[in-house]
């Protein structure tokens, strides 16, 4: 009887807590990346001074109230610095792993359900890009298209395409074999529709979870790429172009470079942390582990 | 042929192909290049003459697959053009920065082995600080950038207590111990990310085996802990520790390119990065054909490795 009753009050609870944030590292990772957004979004209003300020009496000056994070080698404010770099930073990590998620969903699901001829036609190339390093491709990628912002941008929705393809194609193996495909399958209904109707809400749950893991980390290959002069290129400044003008003043004012290192930490761990969260309510089968 | 030969014949079939592309994709690297290489290569001082003297020398002006032929036969012939800033051969440089980047990359995968590992069996299924501090090395491992790590620690080991040099190199055939603290940092900056991630591999892999049923009959059994992790565990275990080290492999090729240059450190990885900002393409094709070649190798000798560790793998289907 208690089961009878408990077992609704389950179900209403879930729906009001979505399930991402019902493990507390969920809930967590939610919480720190709605703030990073909201910064990285609201950054023109947030940021104390504005970032390209150049203040004579400040230059290398330590950490202040008014300069929390303490000046660089043009006294320009590093708070205000990181906040806008990170904008950048945020935004190609986005768009890289979205446009990754845009061409891979589909090729992996394409390739997971048709079989055969298809399906070693569209993985074959995808396993020998996954058969090289990934920073080589991406340099090699910057190598022949110039460095720049939006060139890193592909660079690493290249990297990423194969790994959501392959995601793709072993949770569309999954849930193709389930009886509800064959049922929709049994009544008639077309390819395009099973696959849209069917194959796809089904199937695109672990895609999002290793998407939004990826997105951390295309942060730090952002970094890296930007670190080495192959990513955004001045005047627009990147967590890693901050990185690179750091090391100059390294001995005499660490503080120019511990804290955009700092903030690419805690966004790759923000969206590890989520991404472990989604993963409860979206890869119940652990295609992703 | 005995079924782990067949194996290895199969394993050496599927890196041909892969190689095959890797080459094509390389040698129309320096084709894709927007506007003219050539003029881009030389800067815009390089006289007409010197253009057309270039272009020709590397080709350019014949039909793309005569000159993929060509630079096929070259590369199986150790040819892989010239510099054409120093005037070296290209295969010249690479042969002289190659050991750095397998130096540097083999003491990183040892060291994330030698700490990876030990630390993944010792916290596996048991709760208690061990496995806590483990935990906090892997978030520590993941979440933070190689580069500025690396970064942090010229700050405290050579800035703050001058005890290892903050960059430069000296070969190992000159002064193996010399060669050794030049290489302290760079290693351990290339390992650190690398050991978290051994760990976890680890630590999964044997949190999945010390549950299995005959686990739990060799603890009925009365078989010591020890002998059960150790002797059953682990070795079941090993397969999938030694995959997830020869794919990470590619991930430390990948991140020498950022930490030699971080460390000035003469090898490939930096050779490559200098020659893009010199627009030098025919070094950093070869450059990139190296490392890619040198994965590609890995991949291979872990493929037998883990077939001979998981003789399951060499007599099923060998998927």
């Amino acid at each position: 009887m208690s089961a009878a009753i408990a077992t609704p009050a389950a179900a209403r609870g879930r729906r009001l807590r979505p399930g991402f944030l019902a493990t507390r590292k969920g809930m967590v990772g939610f919480a720190v990346l709605a703030f990073l957004v909201a910064v990285a979004v609201l950054a023109t209003w947030i940021a104390p001074h504005p970032p390209d300020a150049i203040d004579g009496s400040r230059v290398l000056a330590g950490p202040t109230l008014a300069h929390p994070f303490g000046s660089d080698a043009l006294g320009r404010d590093v708070l205000s610095r990181v906040i806008f770099a990170f904008r950048v930073s945020l935004a190609v990590a986005v768009g890289s792993t979205l446009l990754a998620f845009a061409i891979g969903t589909p090729l992996g699901l394409l390739a997971g359900y048709r079989g055969g001829w298809v399906d070693a036609t569209i993985m074959r190339p995808i396993d020998m890009l996954l058969a090289l390093p990934a920073l080589l491709l991406a340099v090699a990628l910057i190598a022949i298209l110039g460095p720049g912002s939006a060139i890193a941008l592909l660079a690493i929705a290249v990297i990423y395409t194969p790994i959501l393809a392959r995601v793709a194609r072993a949770s569309t193996l999954v849930v193709s074999s389930q009886t509800y495909v064959e049922g929709a399958r049994a009544r008639g209904a077309g390819p395009w529709r099973i696959l849209t109707r069917h194959v796809l809400p089904n199937a695109v749950g672990p895609v999002i979870v290793q998407a939004t893991i990826l997105m951390g980390f295309a942060l730090q290959i952002e970094a890296a790429l930007s670190f080495l002069g192959l990513g955004a290129q001045p005047p627009t400044s990147s967590l890693g172009v901050m990185l690179a003008d750091g090391r100059d003043v390294l001995s005499q004012a660490p503080w120019v470079e511990i804290f955009p290192g700092v903030a690419i930490a805690i966004t790759v761990l923000a969206f590890n942390l989520f991404g472990d969260g989604l993963r409860r309510q979206l890869d119940p089968r652990g295609v992703t582990r | 042929m005995s079924p782990r030969g067949s194996f290895v014949v199969r394993r050496l079939l599927f890196a041909v192909p892969v190689l095959a592309v890797m080459s094509v994709f390389v040698f129309l690297m320096i084709r894709l290049v927007p506007g003219d290489p050539v003029q881009t290569m030389l800067g815009f001082r390089a006289t007409p003459e010197n253009v057309a003297q270039v272009r020709s020398d590397l080709g350019l002006d014949r039909s793309l697959v005569s000159q993929y032929v060509d630079y096929v036969g070259g590369v199986f012939h150790g040819d892989l053009g010239q510099d054409y800033v120093s005037r070296a051969p290209v295969a010249t440089l690479l042969a002289q920065r190659l050991p750095v980047t397998v130096e540097l990359t083999i003491l990183a995968m040892t060291l994330a082995v030698l700490v990876g590992v030990p630390l993944g069996v010792s916290s596996a299924a048991r709760a208690g600080p061990l496995r806590t501090a483990s935990e906090g090395f892997v978030v520590a491992g993941i979440s933070i950038a190689d580069f500025w790590l690396g970064i942090m620690l010229v700050l405290v080991f050579a800035g703050t207590w001058h005890l290892l040099p903050p960059s430069g190199f000296v070969r190992l055939t000159e002064d193996p111990l010399r060669n050794l603290r030049y290489l302290a940092l760079p290693v351990i900056t290339l390992a650190f990310g690398e050991a978290a991630y051994i760990l976890r591999t680890t630590r999964g892999a044997m949190d999945e085996v010390l549950g299995t049923q005959y686990v739990l009959f060799l603890r009925a059994k009365g078989v010591s802990e020890r002998r059960i992790v150790y002797r059953h565990a682990l070795r079941n275990a090993s397969p999938t520790i030694a995959t997830v080290v020869g794919i990470q492999f590619g991930v430390l090729l990948g991140g020498a390119i950022v930490i030699e240059t971080l460390f000035a450190l003469p090898g490939v990885g930096r050779l490559i990065v200098t020659s893009i900002q010199q627009r030098n393409y025919t070094v950093v094709q070869g450059g990139v054909m190296v490392v890619a070649g040198l994965f590609i190798l890995v991949t291979l000798l872990t493929d037998i490795a883990v077939g001979w560790l998981d003789p399951r793998i060499g007599e099923g289907q060998g998927s």
